[in-house]
């Protein structure tokens, strides 16, 4: 497959981890910031190519897996209600709120539906006028253009039957609540490079800067992930802390600027819950109070909801890298993809789900 | 019958262009929809004899394979078939399975007040199309109508009846450690052919399902007698769900070259931009094959010379470490596990 098999090249792979084995002379702790680097890191088993004295640290991007449990809580509440279909990414379905998930309360009658896009969750609140139509706005700056474009074709539109519940987040805040964090061993960063497309990379030189920190902008491919080791830890090896960006082909400095204005015209930067590491500040997104009229928490009014996480899961260290998945009591006997105790084991993008599906035994 | 068999719709059925609650109500209605559309289209217009509550058959000694299935798929008609083809090719695929050549299909329709007259005779009219082709009879059948909104147009049970030949052992019980695991063809089709239909979503290049009758496949693979080991056919969870099961009925450990599998482009770049595994995306005309060593590469070759068998693959090898589960080495040569995945990648399909 074009644009995908140049990157998986087994022979070319090789010859990189190879390298990396060269520049290794001390033990060092690289953390990759989005869980769809972590997907393929197991998936193709990128860490068994890597030399020992490297350990990988599975970060905290996987949207699914950060979004607290009070906003599963609020969207179990909004979905049930008999007017409203409510409309969500496929991997959202599945995780546990603080009792039932969504696909439970589609079972129980309500009208939940998996989309692809903000737009289609858009389109059947224009084809069901007498609908109430609420739009799951998961995720990080990513996701975030396509659903501050939805949000703005609504009200350009005077849509008066679609809302967002939304739970966004962002990257450069994570990064420094884990930096500060007491008990880090983060040494450098993969950073996730199709945030990085949107955002342009400023933010990471403040950070690398702050926090002596080397940070590569790195791809998803095999070869794009070996790629940003190497340079990470070629970084590391000369005392350097850099941000290096070997994902030129999709991100440039500036990122995309349309992509930005869009977002914040629509969104403001708020404090933001993550699961599992609690309240940082200046981490996430929330609608400006222009568009306060396409709020799914105050048009149905659950935004009082609080809620508190299972207290045997550790997500909290496992998204902060102190713990690997298979370190967790829990895992693979109380905690399954069947029957998960945190939203790590469900997607497909968190480092507990990956674990078991690729891990286990 | 014979294959060139053609029936044109008895449209309209008592002026009634959709269906009624009374189709299934046991009077005139039901026997006209049973007497203008089923007869005609299953008995080539000549009942086997006067219609009664059951056929009756005449079997010599020897082994039969009964099987069953439940079909639902939603749209009813997409990209290289329909839920009638689906239905026909899904039963006697399961019969196949077993060694089975596949001969009496019942056919039980859930049809939903409402749904269209004319979907139905298409339906139906595929049914007998693909039973034709694939030498198989539906000899019985039942209509139920339930109210609307309670179904989904239409929803169909086939069963079968098929008969094994002497010498034709075919189980999971046969598969031993070193045996070849061999796949009829790429995989992935059906599913991503669905949902793109489905979800509106346009790939480059037209993708139909793989949705075929396997059982002249298999009857040529089953001439190699005991070399075949066990066979199944890919459907929901795909090939990664079939080798689960396989691995732990057998007790046995399995594993995969990732890169044999074969795996048409478009599905691979639907898979990827949607972040599925065609591993685990259904099928409905393919099978996985588990063989003794030394015929792996004839049966292949047999493979190989069969239309229903577009592109046959070596992809891994039976083993005794690791019993129960499935392993797969990847590209870059690392391994992992082959999982069941708890849910399905996609909402029913089939």
């Amino acid at each position: 497959m074009k644009y995908v098999d140049e990157y998986r090249d087994p022979e070319r792979a090789r010859r990189l981890a190879e390298s990396i084995r060269r520049l290794v002379t001390r033990p060092w702790s690289i953390m990759e910031i989005c869980g769809g680097q972590t997907h393929s890191i197991l998936r193709f088993a990128i860490d068994e190519m890597l030399p020992k004295e490297l350990t990988l640290i599975h970060g905290p991007g996987c949207p699914v897996c950060v979004t607290p449990i009070e906003i599963l809580d609020k969207a179990l509440a909004i979905a049930a209600r008999p007017e409203v279909t409510f409309c969500s990414f496929g991997d959202m379905l599945r995780v546990p709120g603080s009792g039932k998930d969504l696909l439970t309360v589609k079972s129980e009658g309500g009208d939940v539906r998996i989309v692809y896009s903000p737009m289609d969750a858009l389109r059947l609140a224009r084809e069901n006028p007498d609908r109430e139509v609420v739009f799951f706005a998961v995720g990080f700056e990513t996701t975030a253009p396509a659903n501050a474009m939805a949000v703005a074709q609504a009200a350009r539109l005077g849509l008066r039957n679609f809302t967002l519940l939304v739970s966004h987040v962002l990257v450069p805040p994570a990064i420094t609540a884990i930096m500060e964090s007491p008990q880090c061993r983060v040494e450098g960063f993969l950073a996730a490079g199709h945030v990085c497309t949107v955002m342009g990379t400023a933010e990471y030189e403040r950070l690398a800067e702050r926090f002596r920190v080397p940070i590569v902008v790195t791809g998803f491919e095999p070869l794009d992930i070996l790629h940003g080791i190497q340079m990470c830890v070629r970084q590391l090896e000369e005392g350097r802390a850099e941000v290096e960006n070997p994902y030129a082909r999709s991100v440039r400095a500036e990122g995309n600027p349309a992509a930005r204005r869009q977002v914040f015209d629509v969104f403001e930067v708020s404090p933001r819950k993550w699961r599992g590491i609690g309240e940082i500040p200046a981490s996430g997104l929330r609608l400006r109070p222009e568009y306060a009229a396409f709020d799914a928490e105050t048009r149905f009014g659950v935004a009082h909801l609080a809620a508190d996480e299972p207290a045997e899961c550790i997500a909290g260290e496992i998204l902060q890298g102190l713990k690997k998945p298979h370190e967790c009591p829990a895992f693979g006997l109380r905690c399954t993809p069947e029957h998960p105790l945190g939203a790590p084991m469900v997607s497909s993008e968190g480092a507990c789900a990956a674990y078991y599906r690729y891990r286990r035994g | 019958m014979s294959q060139e068999f053609c029936f044109a719709c008895p449209r309209p059925l008592d002026q009634q262009e959709t269906i009624q609650l009374a189709h299934g109500g046991g009077g005139r209605l039901m026997q006209r929809l049973i007497e203008g559309l089923f007869v005609p289209a299953f008995a080539g217009g000549a009942p086997r004899g006067p219609l009664h509550d059951s056929s009756v058959v005449e079997v010599r000694e020897g082994r039969l394979a009964f099987t069953t299935d439940t079909f639902v798929v939603d749209p009813i008609f997409f990209p290289g078939g329909d839920i009638g083809k689906l239905a026909v090719c899904g039963t006697v695929n399961d019969l196949a399975m077993s060694g089975a050549v596949a001969r009496w299909l019942s056919a039980g329709f859930i049809l939903e007040e409402g749904f269209p007259i004319e979907s139905l005779c298409r339906v139906v009219e595929s049914m007998q199309r693909t039973a034709a082709a694939a030498g198989v009879q539906i000899i019985t059948g039942d209509t139920k109508v339930v109210d609307r909104g309670k179904g989904d147009g239409v929803f169909i049970n086939t069963a079968g009846i098929g008969l094994v030949a002497p010498g034709i052992e075919i189980s999971p019980d046969r598969v031993r450690p070193g045996d070849a695991v061999l796949v009829s063809g790429d995989l992935g089709r059906h599913g991503i052919a669905i949902m793109s239909v489905r979800e509106g979503l346009q790939f480059e290049g037209a993708l139909d399902s793989d949705c075929d009758c396997l059982g002249e496949l298999v009857s040529a693979i089953c001439a190699r007698g005991a070399a075949v080991h066990c066979l199944r056919d890919l459907t929901r969870g795909g090939l990664a769900a079939a080798l689960n099961e396989i691995a732990t009925a057998a007790a046995v450990g399995i594993e995969i070259d990732e890169s044999a599998v074969p795996v048409a482009p478009q599905v691979a770049g639907a898979c990827e931009i949607l972040g599925l595994d065609p591993l685990y995306v259904p099928n409905e005309g393919r099978l996985v094959a588990m063989v003794a060593a030394d015929a792996a590469a004839a049966i292949l070759e047999i493979m190989r010379a069969h239309p229903a068998a577009p592109q046959p693959a070596l992809v891994g090898k039976v083993t005794d470490t690791h019993p129960g589960g499935v392993e797969l080495r990847g590209g870059l040569g690392g391994r992992r596990i082959l999982d069941l995945l708890s849910g399905e990648q996609m909402p029913r399909i089939c």
